[in-house]
């Protein structure tokens, strides 16, 4: 029997949103005494409930603003729900902005322990997995400079060899695949397909229906929040092209 | 708490990276690395030792003055340290808070523990520096072991009130400089208090109010030989618990907001 390793139930998340940005004392205090800071109410998902199988792949679709991101934060832990519930089961390891959490000071070669360390492996660990990680990345010997040096390429290969080095219960993916040059993006993609043949659960968040199409199973359609429908992808790609009149 | 726990156990890796991280970084470009943490005590200490001594001619028999400034200094540098790096912790690590799960006051203890690691390092300057003084260790040195653990925890402390404040406020960095130069004027690190003391007026409390005063007297107590004073150790270990008790909760309270901020 398939299990469940993600349950999302009547998940809500809202946001207050002061009308005025206020992230100093200074006018904070000034606009206290005033009376001044206001907050608008914004729910930027809402009602949301769906469960993901092991070895799924969900597409999640809707157009810009819909709360795709969102969901992606809440289910990888970073946001927390305002109401309703996120269970997931196992590791989940986040594709997303690859390298954006590297230290820029630092050698590429401590980074892989560093962004290893985040994702909760030992210093033991990455150094049996260190020669594969360069190896993937083919950075060579740019990996003892510092990733300041890095073009923004550089980065995003070294992020995906070091998220991709270890097999993740649930992979989240947000349009990444167009990783680094054409050689790379091949090999990226082939890497990936690797993943989702050894049953790792995969959140595919797109704009691009096609892409969506080829790599998932199932889909989620998010509009302004709300849920529209969940289910084959085929049928869900139907009602998104509908809604949208493409 | 026992996931509390487990999830430490996970994340203690990142706690020890990140630790290293700092002591690594402060000085790397730097050909003499991590000679600084000693050497820049030891010059400061040189310099306020003339000043004081030969410039501005103030003889003082009862103490000797080298030490005297160095403890200071140690101290103070430690908690000065300590609390502005943790300040600007949280959003430091905002890309990384953004995109993976981690426990958020990881990026906090961990600039207080760099900072509290470099602060031991350099304590190997007043071994040395007492050591040409001549000033005979007695048994009065363990009760040093009290002031450095009032020191960590209002250390700790302060920086996680300072990191969550520092989320929703941008110019605390500003009015903490300020707040840093009003606690150093209030440490007597460079000068002498018996005379406040002696009078009995008001200002004597701008000093026994001031925690890390406390520290310092009773941190030179022990390396003077001299038993520590108790209304400043019941205080000093007093306000680091409260310090960390109300870093603790205003952090748990505040952390699922972060994101939102940062």
């Amino acid at each position: 029997m398939a299990q469940t390793v993600i349950k999302v139930e009547n998940l809500g998340v809202r946001f207050n949103m002061s009308e005025q940005k206020v992230d100093d004392l200074k006018d904070f205090v000034i606009k206290k005494i005033k009376g001044k800071i206001k907050y608008k109410e914004f729910w930027a998902l809402k009602d949301i409930t769906f469960s993901v199988e092991k070895g799924e792949r969900v597409g999640i679709v809707g157009l810009n603003g819909a709360g795709k991101s969102t969901l992606l934060k809440v289910i990888a832990g970073v946001l927390k729900a305002t109401e309703g519930s996120v269970v997931t089961r196992g590791n989940v390891i986040p594709l997303l902005e690859l390298g954006a959490g590297f230290d820029k000071q630092y050698t590429g070669a401590e980074n892989i322990y560093l962004y290893g360390a985040v994702l909760g492996y030992s210093r033991q660990f990455m150094k049996s997995k260190f020669d594969e990680i360069v190896e993937f990345s083919e950075l060579g010997d740019f990996i003892n400079v510092p990733v300041k040096n890095y073009s923004s390429g550089m980065k995003a290969r070294l992020g995906f060899s070091i998220a991709t080095v270890t097999k993740a219960d649930i992979l989240i993916l947000d349009e990444v695949l167009s990783v680094g040059d054409a050689k790379f993006k091949r090999k990226s993609e082939a890497k990936i397909k690797t993943l989702f043949e050894d049953g790792t659960t995969v959140l595919f968040v797109s704009h691009n229906l096609a892409q969506v199409k080829k790599l998932c199973d199932k889909a989620l359609l998010i509009d302004h929040g709300r849920m529209i429908a969940y289910g084959n992808v085929e049928d869900i790609a139907a009602i998104y092209e509908e809604r949208t009149g493409e | 708490m026992h996931r509390l726990l487990s999830n430490f156990t996970k994340y203690r890796f990142l706690l020890k990276e990140l630790v290293k991280k700092d002591i690594k970084l402060k000085y790397r470009n730097s050909i003499l690395g991590i000679v600084w943490t000693l050497l820049e005590p030891l010059l400061t200490m040189i310099v306020l030792t003339i000043v004081f001594t030969v410039v501005l001619e103030r003889e003082r028999p009862s103490i000797d003055f080298p030490v005297y400034v160095l403890v200071g200094r140690l101290l103070y540098g430690f908690f000065s340290s300590g609390t502005r790096l943790a300040l600007k912790s949280v959003r430091n690590h905002s890309s990384m808070i953004r995109k993976v799960y981690v426990p958020k006051y990881i990026y906090p203890l961990a600039t207080s523990l760099s900072s509290f690691v470099t602060f031991l390092i350099s304590l190997i300057v007043l071994v040395a520096v007492a050591a040409v003084r001549n000033i005979q260790p007695t048994f009065h040195l363990f009760e040093a072991v009290i002031p450095i653990v009032a020191l960590l925890l209002l250390t700790t402390g302060v920086g996680l009130v300072l990191a969550t404040l520092d989320v929703f406020f941008r110019d605390l960095e500003y009015l903490w400089g300020v707040i840093m130069m009003m606690i150093m004027y209030t440490s007597a690190i460079f000068y002498e208090t018996d005379k406040f003391f002696t009078d009995g007026g008001w200002k004597m409390w701008l000093f026994k109010l001031n925690p890390l005063y406390a520290i310092i007297t009773n941190f030179r107590n022990s390396i003077f030989g001299e038993a520590p004073d108790v209304f400043f150790t019941v205080y000093s270990l007093g306000f680091g618990v409260a310090a960390m008790l109300i870093g603790v909760i205003l952090f748990y309270k505040k952390q699922d907001e972060f994101i939102l901020y940062i």
